[in-house]
């Protein structure tokens, strides 16, 4: 019985999930899963920044250092060392999260405008080396030949198997996101974000959870990186400039941000917007230029912005939440 | 000492000077807003490709394509201002940036449409004999143009230190970047005031790009890119607020790369205003000179 509420309760998640199983059933064309390949990518990547920007209220401008890094992490490991792919994944997280740890941990006890500004040196100085260090990255001419993923054995080759796997993944970001998110954890950040002076008054280690959430997003925005190698199976130092960092701000400053949705939401709508009015193309970054002034001067939560979504992935309980049951008398029941 | 070592002095001091320039810009507006643009590269930008049109099409004067680069530069801060700053007074930090971020997107590709991708140059000839005209001071050789482009940016820094200091319009600037609420009680108009900031560091930036675009005879759509994200590390090692401090940062950005270049690290001379940024953040984030403030006498 209980298992079946359960299910009810999350009935909505699951029918959405089913929805993009199925996709492929009548999605034939190769180049429309190749597009929604790409919009998973962004969509990990939109919710790893959205992680900073939408919960911390940490602005990072230059997001795609930590998915470069992933990228080339992945592809090393996998050439070089002969990793497995899924080996390869992990390493790629960690080694991205190394270095968000090594960005964080000095440049937290700036304020905000000072990180963002250094979040930006990273970028550029991360793109200068990819580009000027011939040795390890091959420079502008980037590393070819990046073997396909094989998961135990099973090396992936149709554009079907990439899109279940990057749904995999993508299902994996949100849930495990979202459970971060309603814990002691996400709490603590989404106080930060409100009022740090209170939070900190109220006993939370700001600077450790800030710690916490920038390595986070950086592992996030890594592995993403890592699919990204091992899919168009090429990278150079052009994929990941701080233009690709602004179009992932132009992502959440549309879908919204501070919840799990909104990221998604733009990221879709973005990589979407220009394959669908192919005449676009051409005028790719106008839109997102465009975009990020009109949406921050007219609705500058973004679409979905306003409120936090909740996705109901939670245990059927249909007794009322009891908060205040440790002799908190004066506030309200329920 | 060898003759080469002074010639790279001039060549870092005039590569410098332009940083510098920028640099004022970007220090000039933080210091009058608390706000930060990243759309000040591709005013720069504008400001070459106006100079160019102008040296190309009308007259190869070099003072009028200055006066042009002024003008249009001088206009285009003004709408920056309002569009990324003016309607956006209350709203948080983080979206006032994100809107400059937009109008430097949108003028990178406005150029990459009006101009084309390409590098472009000013036709061989056009400048008469500047480009080649150069004197020899003991046995050191300085060209017209870096005479001219220290020239021009020795001139702008001094009248902007008369303007700042010595001036009722640099007064009220001070003014307003120290305490804007006490000095719009005071019957400062501060909306206006803030215009004028911007007024006044996009066309630093416009007479910067004008002389870059002249000295390399490049012009392309995305100079402003890494010119701009450098200028500000030179504002951020000066100390974001202190003008002289962004000259000095600036000057030795300039230094440090032309001198990195005779010393074989050519492939990463760009890399040096970054970690110089990263590196004042993190042991001195007052900048060079501990965070003076642009109005020399502190109110708090």
């Amino acid at each position: 019985m209980r298992g079946l509420k359960s299910i009810m309760a999350n009935s909505p998640v699951l029918l959405i999930i089913a929805a993009f199983a199925a996709v492929p059933l009548f999605v034939a064309n190769m180049y429309y899963l190749q597009v929604l390949v790409f919009i998973g990518i962004y969509a990990i990547l939109a919710l790893s920044l959205n992680l900073l920007n939408g919960y911390v209220g940490m602005l990072s401008i230059g997001h795609a250092a930590f998915y470069a890094i992933g990228a080339y992490a992945s592809a090393k490991l996998t050439i070089d060392l002969q990793l497995p792919w899924v080996l390869a994944l992990a390493g790629a997280g960690a080694i991205a999260g190394g270095f968000g740890y090594l960005i964080a941990k000095p440049t937290l006890r700036l304020s905000g405008i000072y990180m963002t500004l250094v979040t930006l040196g990273f970028n550029m100085i991360l793109f200068l080396v990819l580009q000027n260090w011939m040795g390890f990255t091959n420079g502008p001419l980037g590393i070819m030949d990046i073997p396909p993923p094989s998961i135990f054995g099973f090396a992936l080759g149709s554009r079907l198997q990439y899109y279940y796997l990057i749904l995999t993944l993508v299902l994996l970001t949100v849930f495990s996101m979202h459970r971060l998110m309603d814990c002691r954890f996400g709490r603590a950040l989404t106080a930060i974000r409100e009022n740090e002076l209170a939070a900190e008054a109220t006993g939370v280690d700001t600077t450790r959870y800030k710690t916490q959430a920038f390595v986070l997003s950086a592992s996030y925005a890594g592995i993403a990186g890592s699919f990204y190698a091992h899919f168009v199976k090429y990278i150079s130092p052009d994929s990941f400039t701080i233009n690709e960092s602004f179009i992932l701000l132009a992502m959440l400053a549309f879908g919204g941000q501070g919840n799990l949705i909104g990221p998604m939401v733009g990221a879709a709508a973005l990589i979407l917007i220009p394959e669908i009015f192919r005449p676009l193309l051409e005028y790719r970054m106008f839109v997102y230029g465009g975009i990020l002034i009109v949406m921050m001067l007219v609705r500058r939560q973004g679409l979905f912005g306003s409120r936090s979504y909740r996705l109901r992935l939670t245990r059927f309980d249909p007794s009322p939440v009891r908060v205040y049951q440790r002799g908190d008398k004066f506030l309200p029941e329920g | 000492m060898p003759s080469f070592i002074f010639e790279q002095l001039i060549n870092g001091l005039t590569q410098g000077s332009v940083y510098a320039l920028l640099a004022l810009g970007f220090t000039l507006i933080f210091g009058t807003l608390r706000m930060v643009t990243f759309a000040h590269g591709e005013v720069y930008m504008i400001g070459a490709y106006v100079g160019f049109e102008i040296i190309r099409l009308l007259h190869p004067n070099f003072l009028l394509a200055l006066g042009a680069a002024l003008a249009a530069t001088a206009v285009l801060g003004i709408v920056v201002e309002v569009l990324a700053f003016h309607f956006l007074r209350n709203a948080p930090h983080a979206t006032s940036l994100l809107v400059t971020i937009g109008i430097s997107i949108l003028l990178v590709n406005l150029a990459q449409k009006v101009w084309g991708p390409e590098t472009q140059s000013i036709p061989f000839g056009l400048l008469g004999r500047l480009g080649d005209f150069e004197i020899n001071v003991a046995g050191v050789y300085i060209t017209f143009l870096q005479m001219a482009v220290l020239g021009v940016t020795l001139l702008l820094m001094l009248l902007l230190y008369f303007v700042i200091n010595r001036t009722k319009l640099g007064m009220v600037i001070r003014a307003t970047a120290q305490d804007y609420e006490a000095a719009s009680a005071m019957g400062v108009n501060v909306n206006v005031i803030y215009m004028a900031a911007f007024a006044i560091g996009s066309m630093l930036g416009g007479v910067a790009g004008v002389l870059v675009g002249v000295y390399y005879n490049l012009f392309y759509p995305t100079m402003g890119g890494l010119y701009g994200l450098k200028a500000f590390s030179a504002s951020v090692v000066g100390g974001l607020t202190s003008l002289p401090g962004a000259v000095v940062a600036g000057l030795m950005i300039g230094l440090v790369e032309t001198f990195s270049v005779e010393f074989g690290a050519s492939n990463f001379r760009h890399v040096f205003s970054f970690v110089f940024m990263i590196l004042i953040l993190l042991l001195r984030p007052g900048g060079l000179f501990g965070g003076r403030e642009m109005a020399h006498t502190r109110g708090d």
